[in-house]
């Protein structure tokens, strides 16, 4: 460690320092501020050059001034890790949050975390039964993906996502699964909210929590996800755990990213996003994944909400180009009282048929999924029709599927947050009873030879 | 001179500004203490801007930057096959054995294996006069492919010597006159186009057994085609049945910016695949370029350059090769990136104002050509275009469309109701047709063209009578409209869909597509006599042999049974007339 301490300052500008006469200083470099009144801050180099550096600030630059003193600590941002994370409640910055003692770390792990390469990856491919039958059926979860809830303000994904945390679990296995829980900027009420509920089923032993609040420093969002990824990856790749990373809220971190881009003056993409935002997002969401010849895996589930329930805003719409699918929470669904109020047609799981079929899930599983997507896509678009024309205009078929759009929010969607219904009978053969709601002919996303096994009224046996 | 060594001056993410060298534009210079691999991009008085392929963290101005007189180029000969490369053709393979799973960085690989020895089949003797381009020998790359070595560009002779053997891709096989000595292996720079003689305009179609491709916008090949799409709608999953199942010769698969899993779905899927033309794994043809989205954003821009170089030395070879690069977009926000270090003036979007020409310079090296050596060899480009919020009017999908010849448009709204692949039957377009309707005439069926006009003009028919229902139901249409609603309800789930993930469905060929949308016509056409002889529509389309043909097509042998299950359908049609 270097131990000189400039005085060096010229600009202050939003969270960023600029200064100059330094020795050469690494790009990437950690930082350590000390304000006149002895207080304490730290940053990281973005930019350095023989003339100037500029480090942002992680706690922003309020009380900052000339005389403040600069060290540069000549390493890159790390994370002590250990097993001993599991159990513990750390700060945005990975300081010990809980009373605990420090983390006596195994190895200083740098936060940034390098790419996994493509070549030394295994295809995710086990199932994650979570015992909610949208999400099961429609999209399906396997070990190793990213899958991302995609929420607006007030809808109930803290729910959905504890529920998957407590439910989550391979058929026919018992590997449990360990959760890292990473809070950016939520408040402390939602945060309290995970905690008890953690605490209640006796979860929050198996856990290692990150948490930067909504009165936690803005610029420290950006690292608290590194900082709970790295934790994962240990815990995963040194460790075998099947790690669960929840981390939430997603669009608090861009805003950070945004508010560093534009004390930078740089161009901004679009709506003012930084234009690497993809990249940087993709940094993140990447660390999910199997690796060959470990055991371990990280299951990511980043929680987002859409500004003004836009799913074409930057943030959902760059997370949703990255991740492996999305569920998407309707907001009309939840107005209807249904909970969860998972909207399946714009959700999706892109690894999901790699998780499903004979001897995986079931056999017709694929089948029957595709047949309740088209049949309540065409029921919900019904809907509209009839809100014009009324029921009168309708054929018989059409009259069918608007009924079954009803029923399969009523009674397929529609579940209790303790509900943990099993793949085959919870929610495939729920999925086949509703279906005998359509005449079998108008089921022509249906294999034959499933209608011939699996029908209730129809199956030849 | 190639010795020249400079120091760091500044680091801003990938962007790194040295002083007191004076490299070339586009020269290789190798950064810091470590030696990360960097290109010049940008010359600024005494200052190199250069950005470098590999992470900047931890690297101190004051460290050193060495000139290596090279240009980004990219190693070519026998091993290319079968490899998967970063986006500086450093094999992955390789990077696995000496970093382990995770890439850190430092480590140069050579794109092809230098010690492995190669059977080489001299083709030219002693005293043939050979120019650039011209075959010398052969070498069996893999299974099904010959790999043709040729005399590198810019150099010609008489030979003296060649001989057959045993060689590794650096040793001599043929000498020239000169004294020039020719290896199996040559380096090519990736920012330059190969030479070729000339260009011819494409007539043959690159078959795809994608049926809503090849039977409605089909793309030549050499030709070029964008794929437009929100996330979540299918480029990926089209660009790898393209991979699969496209007649070329050759494929480069370029993952760009995208999703490791997906490479390593590739990777894991392709030596399981029979390719139906070879009847031999697919991976014998297939060479990947992965440079996903969380590896470094320099090399993301150089990933296509070296896709499209290594395309064109097949194409050099004769053979017919398609590259799908997935996704340009993410190419177009590395340069973004880049050009926002450079602080360069932004164009719309914040890209650089370049954009379009950079983009219509890559597939300007799409073509069908006459080889140097005289053959015929082509390169068809497909790109997946990621716009914004599934927009198209920005600046990437547009710089595309004006260039390309085919659109593939996806849509979410299909996407949605899982009708996939999620292709808009209205908004895409291919402008080959009238180029390739010989070809199909001559080799399908004389009235294929015809054939596709029909299914075509249902369709916008149907989304005419669409728009009327929205407003009054379908029940209140006349019959024949009704039926007209009907038989396009048949081409959309029975002859658009296509299940790229059903064993069968993934594949038709185009024997089989002309087949199945004659059973479409053969439907109509029954179905209006029977209405016309009194029956009624609700029986003429639930007759059990057009659920059969419909549902068949999921099973084995449904090309041997289909003629059979229409003339099936058409008594049965008849039949509904007597019911009433
Ligand atoms: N031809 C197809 N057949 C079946 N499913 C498809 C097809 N095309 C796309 N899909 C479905 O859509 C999902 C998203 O497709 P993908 O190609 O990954 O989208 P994009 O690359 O546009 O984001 C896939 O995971 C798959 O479930
Ligand atoms: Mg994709």
């Amino acid at each position: 460690m270097s131990g000189k301490e400039y005085r060096t300052i010229t600009d202050v500008k939003g969270p960023l320092v600029f200064l100059n006469k330094t020795e050469p200083v690494a790009y990437g470099e950690i930082v350590q501020l000390r304000l006149s009144d002895g207080t304490m801050k730290n940053g990281q180099v973005l930019d350095t050059s023989d003339d100037q550096v500029i480090v942002q600030v992680f706690e922003g630059t309020s009380s900052v001034d000339r005389q403040t003193g600069v060290k540069f600590l000549g390493d890159v941002f790390r994370l002590p890790v250990s097993k001993d994370l599991v159990g513990r409640i750390l700060d945005g910055a990975g300081r010990p949050r809980d009373g605990g003692p420090a983390i006596v770390p195994d190895e200083m792990a740098d936060i940034i975390g390098a790419a996994i390469n493509p070549y030394s990856r295994e295809s995710p491919e086990s199932f994650i039964q979570t015992g909610i039958s949208a999400i099961d059926a429609c999209t399906s979860l396997v070990r190793g993906q990213k899958l991302p809830i995609f929420s607006a303000a007030g809808l109930p994904h803290n729910d959905i996502a504890l529920q998957i945390a407590r439910q989550a679990k391979l058929v026919g296995s018992d590997d449990d699964f360990v959760v890292v829980f990473c809070a950016m900027g939520i408040t402390a009420e939602e945060y309290n909210f995970f905690v008890h509920d953690l605490e209640r089923t006796g979860a929050l032993e198996n856990s290692a929590l990150f948490v930067n609040l909504a009165d936690d420093p803005a610029v420290e969002r950006l690292i608290t996800p590194r900082l709970a990824l790295t934790a994962a990856e240990y815990l995963a790749f040194e460790h075998d755990y099947h790690v669960l990373v929840i981390y939430t809220d997603m669009t608090n971190y861009c805003e950070s990213l945004r508010q560093i881009g534009a004390a930078r003056e740089e161009v901004p993409g679009r709506r003012g996003y930084p234009g690497y935002m993809y990249t940087d997002l993709a940094m993140l969401y990447e660390r999910a994944g199997l690796v060959k010849g470990k055991k371990g895996s990280i299951t990511q589930f980043p929680i987002l909400t859409m500004p003004g329930d836009d799913i074409t805003h930057p943030i959902p719409d760059l997370s949703g180009y990255i991740t492996e699918g999305q569920i998407v929470i309707s907001r009309e669904l939840h107005q209807k009282g249904i909970y969860p109020p998972i909207n399946v047609l714009p959700s999706l799981s892109r690894l999901m048929n790699a998780g499903i079929g004979d001897g995986k899930t079931r056999e017709d599983h694929k089948s029957v999924s595709d047949q309740l997507y088209a049949a309540y896509a065409q029921g919900k678009e019904l809907r509209g029709l009839v809100a014009i024309v009324g029921e009168d205009a309708l054929n018989e078929r059409d009259l069918q599927l608007l009924k079954f759009a009803d029923i399969f929010e009523n009674e397929f969607l529609r579940q209790s947050r303790d509900e943990d219904r099993s793949i085959g009978e919870g929610t495939l053969d729920l999925a086949w009873n509703l279906l005998t709601n359509i005449d079998t002919k108008y089921l022509v996303r249906l294999d034959q030879k499933w209608i011939d096994k699996y029908h209730p009224t129809e199956k030849k046996e | 001179m190639s010795e020249e060594k400079g120091l760091i001056y500044r680091i801003s993410g990938p962007v790194v500004t040295a002083v007191g060298i004076t490299p070339r534009m586009y020269e290789v210079v190798r950064v810091g203490d470590e030696g990360l691999m960097g290109e010049v991009i940008e010359l600024h008085g005494d200052q190199s801007v250069i950005q470098v392929y590999e992470e900047t963290s931890g690297i101190k101005p004051g460290e050193p930057v060495v000139r290596t007189g090279q240009t980004l180029s990219v190693q070519l000969g026998p091993g290319l096959l079968t490899q998967i490369y970063d986006g500086i053709q450093r094999p992955l393979e390789d990077l696995e054995e000496t970093m382990g799973a995770f890439i850190t960085r430092g480590v140069d690989a050579d794109g092809l294996d230098l010690k492995k020895k190669w059977e080489f089949n001299a083709t030219a003797s002693k005293g043939d006069e050979v120019n650039a381009g011209h075959v010398i020998g052969t070498v069996q790359e893999t299974e099904t492919i010959e790999h043709r070595v040729m005399v590198p560009p810019g150099k010609s002779g008489t030979i003296k010597s060649i001989k057959s053997g045993k060689f590794d891709v650096t040793q001599t096989v043929c000498t020239l006159d000169d004294g020039t000595e020719i290896a199996m292996m040559q380096e090519w720079p990736v920012r330059t186009p190969r030479p070729f003689v000339r260009k011819y305009a494409p007539d043959v179609p690159l078959i795809t057994g994608q049926r809503i491709l090849d039977f409605l916008f089909p793309l030549a090949k050499g030709g070029t085609a964008g794929i437009p799409g929100p996330f979540g709608s299918g480029k990926t999953v089209t660009q790898q049945q393209l991979a699969k199942w496209s007649d070329a010769q050759i494929v480069v698969y370029i993952g760009c910016g995208e999703r490791g899993n997906e490479m390593t779905e590739v990777l894991t899927e392709f030596p399981h695949l029979i390719d139906p033309h070879t009847g031999k794994p697919l991976m014998n043809r297939t060479t990947m370029i992965a440079n996903t989205s969380n590896m470094p954003v320099a090399a993301r821009e150089a990933s296509v350059y070296t896709g499209i170089t290594i395309a064109e030395y097949f194409r050099d070879m004769g053979y017919d090769v398609a590259l799908m690069a997935d996704s340009t977009s993410r190419w177009a926000e590395a340069m973004r990136e880049i050009s926002s270090r450079l602080e360069e003036m932004p164009g719309e979007e914040g890209y650089p104002a370049y954009l379009s020409s950079r983009l219509a310079e890559f597939y300007e090296r799409a073509g069908r050509v006459q080889t140097l050596a005289g053959d015929d060899g082509s390169v068809s480009v497909i790109g997946a275009v990621s716009p914004p919020g599934g927009d198209i009017s920005e600046p990437v999908s547009q710089g595309t469309l004006r260039i390309v010849k085919v659109f593939w448009g996806l849509d979410a709204g299909l996407a949605r109701q899982r009708h996939f692949p999620a292709i808009n039957w209205l908004s895409s377009y291919s402008l080959y047709p009238q180029a390739l309707d010989q070809w199909y005439r001559d080799n399908i069926a004389s009235d294929f063209p015809e054939i596709r006009t029909e299914i075509s003009a249902l369709l916008q028919v149907e989304a005419e009578l669409q728009e009327i229902v929205q407003l009054v139901g379908s029940d209140a249409l006349p019959i024949d409209q009704q039926l007209t609603l009907e038989v396009a309800r048949m081409i959309r789930e029975f002859f658009l869909q296509q299940n790229a993930f059903h064993d069968v469905d993934t594949y038709s060929n185009l024997k089989l597509q002309y087949t199945m949308a004659r059973a479409i016509l053969a439907f109509q056409d029954e179905a209006k006599k029977a209405i016309a002889g009194g029956a009624d529509l609700e029986s003429v389309v639930n007759v059990q042999a057009r659920t059969d043909i419909m549902r068949g097509r999921f099973e084995e042998g449904y090309e041997d049974r289909i003629e059979k299950l229409v003339k099936e359908m058409g008594k049965q049609i008849s039949a509904t007339m007597e019911e009433n």
